[in-house]
């Protein structure tokens, strides 16, 4: 069954309570983070604190991330090597390039071998946060085959590029599309970053809407009270799956009676509607919605 | 000997006499006579006002082994019970029994006097802070006797706890001694822990800090039941008075319970029109108050009353026109203050009214939905809110007892562990409230339904909620936390935990 993916929820690394209720929060995935939400001095106790987390609490209800740090700094090889031993579902790669994901590819498949792992198991999930990495979107999935999702760090990219971020966002349009559009050609996830004012919820629904009407399939989340948004922002509305099921049972009609096209309400239904409507009605299923 | 609930107790308590026990929720209801109250009529010409606590003292006669009554709503504010029984202890009065409806932290004074022999019993509802530390370590001659707020009432209106003196913190008196507590400097808004002590106490003082020529408006305490009256410079600090309230919890856990007891109360049907509604005045209760007020106004409910301490948010969802009335045995907050003070459809409930089983029908029998919190629960659904982690005491029924007897759904909202430590036991260290008043337990991890409600178990059956036993929450959280060592006691009992029907339910022995 397909997994969703609708929110990934940072939480700090170093956290003890919050490594324990992470998994109850409501997010599809959590990301166990040893970058940016820990401090240099903590970064070994994290990466313990982490992989013990993972040893002895119960994640089997959210997809289990871990963010190691960039593969510049002297922590991230050990990184790797501690948390791929106890099998996260995928590892998620600051700042990554083509280069770099293929040492960690390589460095995985002698874990996995060494641990008795599937091959593949561990996915990683790049985040695009450079004018580099943007530019190299569509290479960089296609350098890995355990890349299952992209995401977009806004904050990290408005500071490579030297511009301001703001909550409107128009200056990461382009970048939004640009991911989009690349993880789409390349059948995998677009994650949008996330909305960084934890109180204004007004400002995360127009933020995900927009991300939707661009084409991604989740969001980040820095904090759990954004998660609900969201949801009901990726979620299909009740008119939508209604009128999903209509295109559906259209189409079945039309076949029935030999017609390759059809109309519906006046308008004509054509293999993209359908595609769409059958999506719809797929995620309504996961969601149990319908 | 064993009572229903498999709690040992012995037959007769030393400092406390001959145990009635616990037989169910509803056992003993039937047939209840009311104390006669002896009373000292009062003439045209004579003076009620006092010069100072000293004559009040010889005025009303207290000698050694005297019981005398107190209400808790001045809080953590209060000034009058550590000025009175200071006064009693410098008179060299011994062996005085303190009925004060709760102790709080700056009630320490107490401590000292109990160590002097001057207190030697107390009875309460409810207890935190450095004398319930204290009083865990022995150092109270005679076991603590514990109540519930309806169950003191009870006992009081029925003579089973004779006050000789009732004194009543009084933020507006007259002379002639009509109090309320609306007006003041120390306005604390609703007096409904008071009412029983000035209705059959043997003598009543109300003690003010804000004497108004007569006739005092309103009056919630009559001049009929009021012996004296004492002007002092203050009855109690107003920070500490209305500190009763915390903020809605921020917690995303808390807010994930309180989201899942909302869908518990909307699954059951019980959220409709005319509905009534008691929440705590913690973070989680709050939170859920405020998942019950979107859905209300969502689908455009009007419930008939919200019930408790009143908090601001619960008056908040008032004025949004939610609630029809508030019933108010206490203010815990200003804001509760001046709505009480602003509007008849906000109205007091003593004590007795909220939730005597004694009476002709308590407001928690009309109650429809309560949210409680707990220290422990057990596997039978038995719920302690008296004593913590160390065996100590640490809190007391309050109206827990009575608005779990009384709604129709008593949910308890708890974390699945605090700290390190597992919320559901084997067997809780104290029973304050019976299993058999406890519904549904809802927690960050799953629900549990208590196995006699099959109706609640077929109506969240069609939900998405994680419902499970009480054995599979337990389960899951000794998984985390490993199961925790039995907590050691002494055989030394040190509080008897009676419940609102004055049977006793359970008994709290000194820890070692």
């Amino acid at each position: 069954m397909k997994r969703l993916r609708r929110t990934m929820l940072f939480m700090p690394g170093n956290n003890p309570g919050m490594l324990q209720s992470a998994g109850i929060l409501g997010a599809d995935s959590i990301i166990l983070d040893l970058e940016d939400a820990v401090s240099l001095t903590e970064k070994d106790s994290a990466r313990i604190l982490v992989r013990e987390a993972i040893k002895n609490l119960d994640y089997s209800n959210v997809e289990l991330v871990v963010r190691v740090n960039p593969i510049t700094t002297e922590f991230a090889l050990v990184d790797i090597d501690v948390i791929a031993r106890v099998k996260p579902d995928a590892l998620m790669i600051p700042k990554a390039t083509e280069e770099e994901l293929k040492t960690i590819d390589e460095m995985l498949i002698k874990i996995e071998k060494e641990e008795g792992f599937d091959a593949g198991s561990i996915k990683l999930i790049p985040i695009v946060e450079t004018a580099y990495g943007l530019q190299n979107v569509y290479n960089i999935i296609k350098s890995c085959n355990r890349i299952v999702a992209i995401l977009l760090g806004g904050e990290d990219l408005t500071s490579d590029l030297g511009i301001k971020r703001t909550k409107e966002g128009e200056e990461i349009f382009y970048a939004r599309n640009q991911v989009s559009i690349a993880c789409k050609a390349m059948k995998v996830d677009s994650i949008d970053t996330p909305f960084t004012d934890t109180n204004d919820f007004e400002g995360l629904e127009k933020d995900t809407r927009k991300a939707k009407s661009l084409g991604f399939t989740g969001k980040a989340a820095i904090s759990p009270k954004h998660i609900d948004t969201i949801h009901s922002v990726f979620a299909p509305t009740f008119d939508e799956i209604k009128h999903a099921k209509r295109v559906l049972m259209a189409m079945e009609e039309a076949e029935k009676e030999g017609k390759g096209v059809f109309s519906l309400d006046g308008k004509m239904v054509d293999a993209p509607i359908i595609n769409r409507a059958k999506n719809t009605v797929e995620l309504a299923r996961l969601l149990s919605l319908t | 000997m064993k009572n229903i609930l498999g709690r040992e107790i012995p037959e007769y308590i030393e400092g406390y006499g001959k145990v009635t026990t616990f037989e169910g929720a509803f056992k003993h209801a039937g047939i209840k006579t009311k104390k006669e109250v002896k009373v000292n009529s009062v003439t045209p010409n004579d003076e009620k006002v006092l010069k100072s606590i000293e004559e009040v003292i010889d005025k009303v006669g207290i000698t050694d082994g005297m019981t005398i009554s107190f209400h808790h709503h001045l809080r953590n504010g209060d000034y009058v019970l550590n000025t009175v029984v200071g006064a009693i202890a410098s008179k060299g009065i011994k062996n005085i029994t303190v009925a004060m409806s709760s102790i709080f932290p700056n009630h320490s004074p107490l401590i000292e006097h109990i160590k002097n022999g001057v207190v030697t019993k107390i009875v309460t509802n409810y207890m935190s802070g450095p004398v319930a530390q204290e009083i865990s370590r022995g150092i109270l001659k005679n076991p603590v006797i514990m109540h519930t707020h309806g169950g003191r009432a009870r006992a009081i209106e029925s003579g089973d706890l004779h006050i000789d003196v009732a004194f009543i913190a009084a933020p507006t008196a007259d002379t002639y001694g009509n109090i309320n507590g609306l007006y003041g400097k120390s306005a604390c808004g609703a007096l409904g822990y008071a009412v029983s002590d000035a209705e059959c106490a043997d003598r009543v003082v109300a003690i003010t800090d804000n004497l108004v020529p007569y006739p005092a408006c309103p009056i919630e305490i009559s001049q009929i039941y009021v012996d004296y009256v004492l002007k002092v410079d203050s009855i109690g600090d107003p920070g500490g008075i209305v500190s009763g309230t915390t903020q809605i919890t921020n917690d995303p856990v808390g807010l994930k319970i309180a989201k899942m007891a909302s869908d518990v109360m909307v699954a059951t049907g019980l959220v409709k029109n005319e509905m009534s509604f008691q929440t705590g005045a913690g973070g989680i209760s709050l939170a859920v108050a405020a998942q019950l007020r979107k859905y209300m106004k969502q689908h455009g409910i009007v419930g008939s009353f919200a019930s408790g301490g009143i908090t601001g948010y619960i008056v908040d969802m008032f004025k949004e026109g939610l609630f029809r009335s508030l019933f108010d045995v206490q203010c815990f907050d200003l804001q509760a203050v001046q709505s009480y003070v602003s509007t008849h459809k906000h109205q007091r409930m003593s004590a007795s009214m909220y939730g005597n089983p004694d009476n002709k029908g308590a407001v928690v029998n009309n109650l429809d939905i309560v949210i409680l919190g707990a220290t422990e629960i057990d596997t039978n659904f038995n719920v302690n809110v008296t004593t913590g982690s160390d065996g100590a005491i640490m809190g007391g029924s309050g109206g827990h007892s009575d608005t779990a007897a009384g709604a129709k759904l008593t949910i308890i909202v708890t974390q699945l562990m605090k700290a390190r430590l597992p919320i559901i036991k084997d067997s809780v260290t104290t029973i304050t409230t019976p299993g058999e008043c406890i519904d549904v337990i809802v927690t960050e991890r799953g629900i549990a339904v208590n196995p006699k409600r099959l109706d609640i178990i077929e109506k969240l059956k069609k939900t998405n909620l994680p419902i499970m036993t009480i054995e599979e929450l337990k389960t899951i959280a000794e998984k985390m936390t490993g199961k925790p060592k039995a907590i050691e006691l002494s055989d030394q009992i040190i509080a008897v935990i009676e419940y609102r029907d004055g049977s006793v339910i359970d008994v709290v022995r000194k820890p070692l």
